[in-house]
């Protein structure tokens, strides 16, 4: 199967490198294409997008702006918690990592349980946002963390739930799986371009990325963070290098929950006209996967950057009267599908 | 195997330790952590048995969903930053005698089950497949069963919170 044949333990030390490269790229080139360039130019701010050339020196000058601050504990703050907060959140992040594949063996470990196992480390970030709000001595923070909690549980039913519908249409839990179902379907006998599940399970995708934007606390759903109410929300006590974390886990995650998106809707890395296990794939797949991953994160970002924030109660309207029931109605709906045909 | 038993030992450590502070720090917001990090060792643990479905569950139903919930509601309702709070009831003589009690029936139990048996580094997988199909034809009666408690138990939280 694999290229290289290599022991146990070096195969998995250059898994963890390259994780230990791809995860801060990732979200740097998010920060960079998104938040920088596509924001300036949509709502007209000057400044993020035209240091140095095509404003790529946005990006060191903010390093070196966090690099430099001093690191500060509010006085009441519970010091050991408050420091383990953003270490929590980060580890959810790189523990999503470990499933997403961008090729036939271009994976860090190729788990069985692939999707569950992805929405269960998902689900560990809320533990870090309420230790930093709760840590952080701050009743906006402590709010923060509150509502990102509340948001977070609530959302991540219907996430989880369209989820169930790609899974039983691909009949497996395994990420590799769900890309190989799409490559080999065919839509009414025509199987040229594979059977990629945005097609049929639209709501699911639908559903699915209408609770990303939640779970990532974006713009409309960012009101754990929501300035205007809350000064920062749970890290508004955070500076520096420590703040520094919440955002690469934020964007980091983004660029997963975009992968996820990739490999359960748009076919993940498979190219039409190639063998599900060629080899080429390995080298191709990661660049099919960057561009899918970066249209997604477009239409995430984009959103983010038009709508005006929700209202606490309409948010948890939403999801429990809304989104859940949709996404039962589609999970039974496929299922009678699968069964008769 | 050296590997897997030189990081059960750690695990382990790391489990017994944590349940150890759990219920001695007279912080809350601590003690509900600690308890986070012994249900994520014991998720570890499982990983080390080759149980990729349950280690998953165990980290998605009790550290994902539960925890945060203990937390939420901890902080919602009272967790004095910093505060030290007599949290030892007066009970705690009768508590540590039965979780002495059940420890030991569960040690005994083990051991005289298993106490001889040898997990081989080539042993069973798991595969979440086979789990499925036990569970719906093997184990239907008392899954259905358990879920069954479970919206029982769902209904009775809601009357219990009703207002009117």
């Amino acid at each position: 199967m694999s290229l290289l044949a290599l022991p146990y333990w070096q195969e998995t030390a250059i898994k963890l490198g390259l994780a230990l490269v791809v995860i801060p790229t990732a979200s740097l080139i998010l920060v960079y294409l998104f938040l920088f360039k596509m924001m300036a130019f949509m709502q007209s701010r000057l400044g993020p997008n035209d240091t140095g050339p095509y404003g790529s020196l946005q990006l060191v000058a903010e390093a070196i702006k966090f690099l430099q601050k001093e690191d500060i504990h509010p006085a009441q703050a519970d010091r050991r918690v408050f420091r383990m907060a953003p270490v929590v959140v980060l580890a959810s992040t790189f523990l999503l990592y470990v499933v997403l594949p961008a090729g036939p063996d271009a994976v860090v470990q190729n788990l069985d349980t692939g999707v569950f196992y992805a929405m269960a480390v998902s689900s560990l970030s809320v533990l870090g946002i309420l230790m930093a709000g709760w840590a952080s001595a701050n009743k906006y923070a402590l709010l923060g963390g509150l509502r990102a909690a509340g948001q977070l549980i609530a959302y991540e039913l219907p996430l989880i739930l369209a989820v169930m519908g790609v899974v039983i249409q691909a009949e497996t839990l395994n990420l590799q799986g769900i890309v190989e179902a799409q490559a080999t379907g065919e839509i009414f006998g025509f199987g040229a371009i594979g059977n990629p599940f945005i097609l049929t399970q639209f709501l699911a995708f639908l559903i699915f990325m209408i609770s990303a934007q939640a779970e990532l606390t974006q713009t409309p759903f960012d009101m754990p963070v929501a300035e205007t109410e809350l000064v920062g929300g749970f890290h508004v006590e955070y500076t520096g290098f420590r703040f520094l974390l919440f955002f690469m886990a934020e964007f980091g995650t983004a660029f997963a929950f975009s992968a996820l998106a990739a490999v359960m809707f748009l076919g993940g890395w498979w190219i039409p006209g190639f063998d599900v296990d060629d080899n080429v794939l390995n080298i191709l797949g990661p660049g099919v996967m960057l561009a899918k991953i970066l249209l997604i994160a477009f239409f995430i970002f984009w959103v983010r950057f038009t709508y005006p924030r929700l209202r606490e109660d309409q948010l948890q309207k939403f999801a429990w009267k809304v989104l859940i029931p949709l996404a039962l109605g589609n999970i039974v709906l496929t299922g009678i599908f699968k069964v008769v045909f | 195997m050296v590997a897997q038993n030189i990081f059960f030992g750690v695990i382990a450590a790391i489990v017994v330790v944590s349940a150890l502070r759990m219920v001695t720090t007279r912080n809350i917001v601590h003690a509900a952590l600690y308890l986070v990090a012994v249900l994520a060792g014991l998720g570890a643990l499982y990983i080390l048995l080759t149980a990729e479905f349950v280690a998953t569950t165990q980290v998605l139903v009790y550290i994902g969903a539960v925890m945060v919930l203990f937390l939420f509601g901890i902080m919602l309702t009272k967790a004095p930053l910093g505060g030290v709070m007599e949290m030892t009831g007066a009970q705690w003589p009768i508590a540590a005698v039965v979780s002495l009690l059940i420890g030991g029936v569960t040690v005994y139990s083990l051991m005289a089950r298993f106490g001889s048996d040898r997990l081989t580094s080539d042993g069973p997988i798991f595969r979440t497949a086979d789990v499925s199909d036990e569970v719906f034809s093997t184990y239907i009666v008392p899954f259905e069963a358990v879920s069954v408690l479970l919206l029982a138990a769902l209904i009775g939280a809601i009357v219990l919170a009703r207002k009117d």
